[in-house]
């Protein structure tokens, strides 16, 4: 509708300007702004100027390295054992630190190994508490956009239903989603307590006290999954939502015509419903996807990281290094490791669910 | 949906309204077992949880908890705190984004493309990737107040508000919804000589009824539930806002009982309006999964 009447720069400019200044300074400036300090040594406050370092923060946080060891042999040729019997290793410590035989290792810590035959091979990392939050943000990931995914679909077409009151389940359902992730997290530190939480209390009057009182959050084994768990029970309703807005923009002929050709409710999921949903399909892993990468306030709220490092997460450690330690080049390398991670697991999902034709 | 036959079709309504409602408790209890602990004393509560009575209001039920948590903590300006930084930065959110909306809708000036290709670009920025660089940019900015000229925002609502005000999420909900509008009506409006202040205010603002509660409910949860930006930016009592306040109620002895009463005075509100305008919070969910 171009025309000397909608045609105006200034006006165009005056009205989008406010918008667009704001959004230049507080979002592509920091953008840009992480990418340089990644490549400094910038602090928040420091007496020293800023200095370019390159790529050392980089290195810093993701040098890896992978050392096999073979047992120690006396004097025949026996492998030397300890006292329990596993066979006995050169120290990895003498390896790793001043070692002229090893320069690539220098620096270099455990971060976890593995046995094949006699020798043990050590994957060996710089900073081990960054490997560590990689990782378990990528199982909080792996587990949480597939699950509540999937279930927040299974909420869908069971709210989907023409039933009286369904509007009351459906907002119930979606409650969680208006109260913060905050305050969700400290409730369920008391139901996940090992004391008097309420999960054991729950579990052991389900068992007749058979099942053992567990510590879900002191636990290393347990903490990253009682915070999944958590996670998707607060944000499944948001998903539920989507679902649902995609759902009900299938035609109902379809259903009908599926329904007059007998279809079972499998095949009429199966060959109507799934392939209407695909668009909504994308649209909610990519934006699961994205939240679940974020994810800080729990892991601040429940465990700090602990115990053990099982709950450390990439935000945690951008925050603890960039506000904690003030270690704002630190910080803004691991920022701009998890928006390559993010940019790069969206593209892949986009790519994966793509029309297939 | 496949015919049923009348006798089965009482019991299949019972088995789905037992599936539907198990689901429901499994999402209601820590909420009502919050709401039943705040009246609690922490030694009656920690005993409750050994049964239902976690979610019932027996025993010894009081308000204690409230006049203890308000004794611990300066409540009031936390609360008060969250509502100014939430309330104005709903408000010129609204205003600046619908604003921006306008002209990428309904305006043709030259830079349009891009600057609108730009905005909806950030969309797959998450804020925590940005965080700790405008942690460096906020502690540093010019502000203009009675002490004159200062730098740094660090400690102050603006640092909560400004960076807030602008997002491509909002600018994209109003570049949606005008999108659909008659661009006729703008374009007579403009032949009749209205400016395109008037055409904003008196034609496409009195229609923007819809996309604004939509826009209002998703910042107004956004800001209210921040956590991680405050955290960093507010150290000073003055400006901290409710979630931060929260840290006060894990500092030295823990008192359950005041905790759950501290978390039941800033969620009961939300949840409450929540549920009074039920259809509005879900529609404007939905609106986001909207693909353009």
């Amino acid at each position: 509708m171009a025309s000397k009447f909608t045609r105006s720069n200034s006006a165009g400019w005056l009205m989008a300007g406010p918008a667009a200044f704001l959004m230049a300074l507080f979002v592509v400036v920091p953008f840009l702004f992480a990418i340089l300090l990644s490549f400094t040594n910038q602090r928040l406050v420091s007496p020293n100027p800023t200095e370019f370092t390159g790529l050392a923060n980089y290195q810093q946080l993701l040098g890896v390295g992978m050392i096999t060891l073979d047992p120690e042999r006396d004097a025949e040729g026996v492998i030397v054992r300890e006292a329990n019997g596993s066979p006995a290793y050169p120290r990895l410590r003498d390896l790793t630190r001043n070692n002229p035989d090893h320069p690539e290792l220098d620096g270099l810590r455990e971060w976890f190994s593995f046995q094949v035959g006699d020798s043990r091979t050590y994957v060996l990392a710089r900073d081990v508490v960054f490997m560590k939050a990689l990782g378990n943000t990528l199982v909080f990931v792996l587990i949480v956009a597939p699950v509540q995914g999937g279930l927040a679909l299974v909420l869908a077409l069971l709210i989907n239903q023409k039933l009286r009151g369904i509007n009351l389940f459906r907002a119930i359902y979606f409650m969680p989603v208006v109260v913060s992730i905050v305050v969700v997290s400290l409730l369920w530190r008391f139901i996940y307590d090992g004391n008097s939480g309420l999960l054991n209390n729950l579990l052991s009057a389900l068992t007749f006290g058979a099942f053992p009182r567990i510590d879900w959050l002191g636990n290393p084994s347990t903490a990253l999954g009682a915070i999944i768990a958590m996670s998707i029970w607060q944000a499944v309703g948001f998903h539920m939502v989507i679902w649902l807005s995609g759902l009900q923009t299938i035609s109902p002929t379809l259903y009908e015509a599926a329904s007059v050709e007998g279809a079972s409710p499998w095949q009429t999921f199966r060959y109507v419903t799934w392939p209407g949903l695909r668009n909504t399909a994308v649209l909610v892993l990519i934006v699961i996807t994205m939240q679940a990468f974020a994810l800080f306030s729990q892991i601040d709220v429940m465990t700090n990281g602990g115990p053990l490092d099982a709950t450390q997460t990439i935000v945690f450690q951008a925050v603890e290094r960039g506000y904690g330690k003030q270690d704002i080049s630190g910080g803004s390398t691991i920022s701009v490791i998890l928006f390559i991670l993010v940019l790069s697991i969206s593209l892949l999902q986009r790519w994966l669910t793509r029309d297939k034709r | 949906m496949a015919q049923i036959s009348s006798d089965n079709h009482g019991l299949r309504l019972i088995v789905r309204y037992t599936v539907l409602s198990l689901i429901a408790l499994i999402f209601i209890f820590p909420l009502v077992f919050m709401i039943m602990s705040s009246f609690k004393p922490d030694q009656q509560l920690l005993q409750d949880t050994k049964s239902f009575a976690a979610f019932l209001p027996v025993g010894d039920i009081s308000l204690n908890n409230y006049f203890d948590a308000f004794k611990r903590a300066p409540v009031g300006l936390f609360v008060l705190n969250s509502v100014i930084v939430t309330g104005v930065t709903v408000l010129l959110s609204l205003l600046v984004c619908s604003l921006a909306g306008f002209a990428f809708v309904f305006i043709d000036w030259r830079g349009r493309e891009l600057v609108l290709t730009a905005i909806l670009a950030t969309l797959i920025v998450p804020f925590e990737t940005i965080a700790i660089p405008l942690l460096l940019i906020a502690s540093k900015l010019p502000w203009i107040s009675m002490d004159g000229l200062t730098f740094g925002w660090l400690n102050s609502y603006q640092v909560q508000i400004v960076p807030f005000v602008a997002d491509g999420l909002t600018i994209f909900l109003f570049v949606q919804y005008f999108k659909d509008l008659p661009g006729e009506l703008i374009e007579a409006a403009r032949v009749e000589g209205a400016s395109w202040w008037q055409v904003y205010r008196k034609v496409v603002m009195p229609l923007a009824g819809p996309v604004l509660a939509t826009a209002a409910i998703l910042k107004f949860l956004a800001m209210y539930n921040q956590y991680l930006w405050p955290l960093m930016v507010v150290q000073e009592e003055t400006y901290r806002p409710v979630m931060v306040g929260l840290q006060y109620f894990f500092q030295l002895n823990r008192a359950w009982g005041e905790i759950m009463a501290y978390l039941s005075l800033i969620t009961v509100p939300v949840l409450a309006f929540y549920l009074f305008l039920q259809r509005a919070f879900i529609a404007s969910i939905a609106s986001t999964g909207v693909k353009g």
